[in-house]
C-alpha cells in the first residue's frame, strides 16, 4: 500500500507541477493524500516564497475554525533568524589548531628526525619483506582463528556437556592469558615435548618428529596468533548464531533439515550480519597484534625495522617508517571493513539479505515501509 | 492419520496438555479452537516432533510419533529418523519463519533439494508451479522482507507443500496479519482442503473454521473441551467453557 511513494520520489523535490498554477497546488495536495503523501507538502512549499501571502492565509483561517482536517497547506514564510552564536567554539578551535601548528612545525623542523632516512628506509627490502611476512601471518592467523572460532561457537552449544565444557575452558584459557605470553610459551614448547608423536592414546606410536620442526617462528607465531584468535571468534561467532531467530531453526526442522544442514544453510548465513564487523574489528587488531612475533625474531615489519637499527642507531626513523605501513594496511583494513558493514549491516532493519551479497548481487532490494523486515514478528 | 491417546506434555511442573484424545481422519479439516495458553500450539509441536510427549500415545499414520515400538518397549528415534518424519508433516507458523536470506523459489526448493535430493530442477519447477498456486507466480525472486505479511505466509505454504507431506498442520497462520491479507491466505487454505488434504489448523478465525472444518475441537487448560461438527460446536456449544469463549470471540 505504501509502495508508490517509495517508487516514486522525484516528484518531491523537483516540484515542477506546482510551481505552474499556483492556485490550484494547495487544494490538489490536501486530496490524494494516500497516493503520493511525499510529494504534497514539498511541492506546495515553493510557490510559497514568490506568492502572494495574502489571499491563501485568510482563505486557511477561515476554514480552520469550520472543519479541521484540510491541514496547513498554505504558504508560509521561510524562517529567517539570527542563529545563536557560539564564542565557546571559536575559542576551542583556535586553541587545538595552535597546538597543532606547533606540533606540526617541531616535527618538520626538527632536524633530528631526519625525514630523508625515513623516506630511505620505506622502501627497504627487508622493510618490504617484513611488510609481506605480517600480511602473510595475519591472514593465516585469522584464517585459523575463524575457522577453529567457528568449530568451538558450535562445540558450545552442543548439548554434551563435556564437548560444550571444554570449549568454555579453552576460551577461559586463551582469552585469560596473555598472547604475548602464549606466544612465548609455544615457541619454547620443545622444552616440555622434544618429540611430538602421533599414535594410538595409551597405545602404539604412529610416527613422530622432532618438535624443533614445528618450532620455526612462523610456525609459532601462527599457532600462538591462531589459537588466541580463535577463542576470540568463538564468543564472536556464538554472538551471531545467538541472534538468529529460535524460528528459523524450527522451520528448517519442520522441513525435515539436519542439525548440520541448518547450521550451514540456515543460521550461519543470517549470523554472517552479525558476526562481519567485529571480524573486522579483529583483523585489524591481529594486524597489529602480529608486531609481538618480533619477540620470537619472525622477520616481520617490526622485526625488520629492529634488525635495521640494531646496526644502525636510526631507531627513531625505522620505527617512524614501520608506523607508515602500519598506518598504511590498517586504513586499507578500514576501507575494506566499511564496505563490508555497509552490504551486511544494512540488513538491520530492511537491508537485503546477506546471501544477495554472497552472490555478488549488489542490487538493493526496496524495502516496503511499515514492516518488521529482517526476523517478521 | 493423526491419532491422539491420552497425550499429557509437561514443561518443568506446568503440564500443558493434559490427556488429550483425538483423531484425525485423512482428508480432514480439523479446526483447534480456544484460548492463549490451552495447549493448541503445543499439540502440534507435539505431533510435528518439535516437543515430546511425556505420556500417552501419538501416532501419525499408522507409526509413533518419536518412538518405535518393538517387542513391547519403545526406542527413542534417531535425529535421522526424526528428520524423515517430520519432511512427511508440512507446518506452517504463526510468525512465517521464512529464509530471510533466500528468495520465495529458494524458500520453496531448499527442503526438496537438501532433503529429498531431487535434481535442482526438478525442483524449481515444483517450487514455481506452487507459488503460482499461491498466487505468487511474479514473487519468485522477492526475498521475504520485500513481501507483505500474507505473501509470505503463502510462500511458507508453498514451502511446506513443497515437500509433498501428506498432513499440514497450521499454527495460528493468520495471528501476525494485517486484518486485510487474512483473506488470501484463507483462501489459499481453503483451495488446500477443497484438494483433500489433512489438515490440522489452530486459528481464531470461527467463520474459516465453520466453512472448512469437518471437525471443530475446543481445548481448554490441556483438555478437549468439546468437539463435532462446526455446525454444533460453534452455532450451539454445550459445555459453558465454550459458549464464554465464543460469545467472546464472535
Amino acid at each position: 500500500m505504501s509502495r508508490p511513494q517509495a517508487d516514486e520520489p522525484p516528484p518531491g523535490p523537483g516540484g515542477p507541477p506546482a510551481s505552474g498554477p499556483p492556485a490550484s497546488g494547495p487544494p490538489a495536495s490536501g486530496a490524494p493524500a494516500s497516493g503520493a503523501p511525499a510529494s504534497g507538502p514539498p511541492a506546495s512549499r515553493p510557490p510559497a516564497s514568490g506568492a502572494p501571502a495574502s489571499g491563501p492565509p485568510a482563505s486557511g483561517r477561515q476554514a480552520g475554525p469550520g472543519r479541521p482536517p484540510p491541514g496547513p497547506v498554505g504558504p508560509a514564510a521561510e524562517i529567517r533568524a539570527v542563529g545563536v552564536r557560539r564564542p565557546g567554539r571559536w575559542i576551542a578551535g583556535a586553541v587545538v589548531l595552535l597546538v597543532a601548528l606547533t606540533l606540526v612545525r617541531s616535527v618538520a623542523t626538527n632536524p633530528r628526525f631526519e625525514w630523508g632516512v625515513v623516506g630511505d628506509y620505506l622502501l627497504d627490502t627487508r622493510i618490504l619483506h617484513g611488510v609481506l611476512v605480517t600480511i602473510e601471518l595475519t591472514v593465516a592467523a585469522m584464517a585459523a582463528g575463524i575457522v577453529l572460532g567457528v568449530v568451538l561457537a558450535v562445540m558450545r552449544r552442543s548439548a554434551n556437556p563435556l564437548v560444550s565444557g571444554s570449549s568454555w575452558i579453552y576460551i577461559w584459557f586463551f582469552r585469560g592469558t596473555p598472547v604475548l605470553v602464549q606466544l612465548l610459551f609455544w615457541n619454547s614448547i620443545s622444552a616440555l615435548y622434544p618429540r611430538l608423536s602421533v599414535g594410538v592414546p595409551f597405545g602404539p606410536e604412529l610416527f613422530s618428529l622432532d618438535a624443533n620442526t614445528l618450532t620455526k617462528p612462523f610456525v609459532v607465531a601462527l599457532l600462538a596468533l591462531g589459537l588466541n584468535e580463535a577463542a576470540y571468534m568463538a564468543e564472536i561467532v556464538r554472538a551471531g548464531i545467538i541472534s538468529v531467530d529460535e524460528g528459523q531453526t524450527e522451520a528448517a526442522q519442520s522441513l525435515g533439515m539436519r542439525r548440520l544442514q541448518i547450521m550451514r544453510r540456515i543460521v550461519l548465513p543470517q549470523a554472517m550480519r552479525v558476526i562481519v564487523p567485529p571480524t573486522g574489528n579483529e583483523t585489524i587488531s591481529m594486524l597489529k597484534t602480529s608486531s609481538l612475533v618480533s619477540f620470537i625474531a619472525l622477520a616481520d615489519l617490526l622485526y625488520a625495522a629492529q634488525q635495521i637499527y640494531a646496526v644502525n642507531y636510526k631507531i627513531i626513523q625505522l620505527l617512524l617508517a614501520a608506523s607508515f605501513w602500519y598506518l598504511l594496511m590498517t586504513s586499507l583494513l578500514y576501507v575494506g571493513q566499511y564496505h563490508l558493514e555497509r552490504r551486511f549491516g544494512r540488513g538491520g532493519p530492511g537491508g537485503p539479505p546477506p546471501a544477495a551479497w554472497l552472490r555478488g548481487r549488489l542490487r538493493r532490494p526496496r524495502r516496503r515501509a511499515g514492516r518488521p523486515p529482517w526476523r517478521t514478528g | 492419520m493423526v491419532s491422539a491417546v491420552s497425550v499429557h506434555k509437561r514443561f518443568g511442573r506446568l503440564e500443558v496438555l493434559r490427556g488429550i484424545t483425538l483423531e484425525v481422519a485423512p482428508g480432514e479439516v480439523m479446526c483447534l479452537l480456544g484460548p492463549s495458553g490451552s495447549g493448541k500450539s503445543t499439540l502440534l509441536r507435539c505431533i510435528n516432533h518439535l516437543e515430546k510427549v511425556d505420556a500417552g500415545r501419538l501416532s501419525v499414520d499408522g507409526e509413533l510419533v518419536g518412538y518405535r515400538e518393538s517387542q513391547g518397549r519403545l526406542y527413542e528415534l534417531r535425529e535421522a529418523e526424526v528428520a524423515g518424519k517430520r519432511a512427511e508433516i508440512g507446518m506452517v507458523f504463526q510468525r512465517f519463519n521464512l529464509f530471510p536470506h533466500m528468495t520465495a523459489l529458494e524458500n520453496v526448493i531448499e527442503a526438496p533439494v537438501r532433503v529429498k535430493r531431487l535434481a535442482r530442477s526438478e525442483a524449481v519447477e515444483r517450487g514455481e508451479e506452487l507459488l503460482a498456486r499461491m498466487g505468487l507466480a511474479d514473487k519468485r525472486s522477492a526475498y521475504p522482507a520485500q513481501l507483505s505479511g500474507g505473501q509470505q505466509q503463502r510462500v511458507a505454504i508453498a514451502r511446506a507443500l513443497a515437500m509433498a507431506p501428506k498432513l499440514m498442520l497450521f499454527d495460528e497462520p493468520t495471528s501476525a496479519l494485517d486484518p486485510e491479507l487474512v483473506g488470501d491466505v484463507l483462501a489459499a487454505m481453503r483451495r488446500l482442503a477443497a484438494e483433500g488434504m489433512t489438515m490440522i489448523v489452530v486459528t481464531h478465525e470461527t467463520g474459516f473454521a465453520r466453512e472448512v472444518a469437518d471437525t471443530v475441537v475446543f481445548m481448554d487448560d490441556g483438555v478437549v473441551v468439546e468437539r463435532g461438527a462446526p455446525g454444533e460446536v460453534l452455532a450451539n456449544p454445550r459445555h459453558p467453557r465454550t459458549q464464554a469463549f465464543l460469545s467472546r470471540v464472535l
